[in-house]
């Protein structure tokens, strides 16, 4: 059932980015999401996740807040003639412990002006970020963990 | 002025134009002044999703064609799967290869390898 659903997906992307929906078209993009699905198969049937929709919908809702605040705030830092940089890389601790939820949170992280997911530890347990204005870690920390982190764990319950 | 959709659309594809052009010509400054490659990552990874995102964005509503809006929607959500990734790597290669951040900085936490002797 989800795989006829991703590979509907799929066919629609095909259909958006070859640019057309005719018929044809819409049949072709199906078979070679079908195929493509087919070479990642055993991954696919690995990675049942639940997934709670209206929560997802608040975390990109989150994602674009974020993006176009601090998007300004970086651009007024960028104009001002005397820039008060205070950069730096202060050590996060992860509390989420899958690798596709910390790799999310990790491009999340870097997606957002101003902040710029360095390293993940061997361990998984520390993510590395690099902030532009890192005079107060402790508070980056708490935004993240309260921000993007709680959002991506009431989006993907385990 | 009452709501002509041709009107509204225009204005808001020439608003996105500016906005996009803008971010963009912020983050090529950005590239110019900040002192390190970590701080320059954070000008030029952005410039690739907001700036190309909002130009896209007007592409897309200027065609007033589902389809190549939609290319547009593609092209954006591949920049934002792919802008982290080189921003993150080029920072850990950085890092690695044991660029020092800039004397600006106020705290590193990450732990620096260690030193290996360098193949002349």
């Amino acid at each position: 059932m989800t795989f006829l659903a991703v590979n509907l997906l799929l066919m629609l992307t095909w259909a958006a980015v070859s640019g057309s929906f005719t018929v044809h078209n819409l049949l072709l993009g199906f078979a070679v999401g079908a195929l493509s699905l087919w070479l990642v198969r055993e991954q696919f049937a690995a990675a049942r996740l639940r997934v709670r929709p209206l929560k997802l919908l608040l975390l990109v809702a989150l994602f674009f807040k974020e993006l176009s605040l601090s998007a300004i705030k970086v651009a007024i830092l960028v104009v001002r003639p005397n820039m008060r940089l205070r950069p730096g890389i202060f050590a996060f601790p992860l509390s989420l412990t899958r690798d596709f939820e910390i790799t999310l949170l990790a491009n999340l992280i870097t997606l957002t002006p101003g902040t710029l997911s360095v390293d993940v530890s061997d361990d998984r347990k520390t993510l590395y970020v690099h902030a532009l204005d890192c005079h107060d870690p402790a508070a980056e920390r708490r935004a993240i963990s309260g921000g993007f982190e709680r959002r991506i764990r009431e989006a993907f319950p385990l | 002025m009452t709501g002509d959709p041709d009107m509204l659309t225009a204005v808001a594809v020439s608003a996105l134009l500016v906005i996009g052009s803008l971010f963009s010509v912020l983050a090529a400054l950005g590239l110019l002044r900040f002192p390190d490659l970590y701080t320059r990552m954070h000008a030029a990874s952005k410039a690739g999703t907001i700036g190309s995102g909002l130009l896209l964005l007007a592409a897309g509503i200027h065609a007033m064609d589902i389809a190549i809006l939609l290319r547009a929607l593609a092209g954006f959500a591949f920049f934002v799967l792919t802008a982290p990734l080189s921003a993150h790597l080029l920072a850990k290669a950085a890092h690695q290869a044991g660029y020092r951040l800039t004397n600006l900085s106020v705290t590193d936490q990450l732990p620096q390898p260690a030193p290996k002797s360098r193949p002349h």
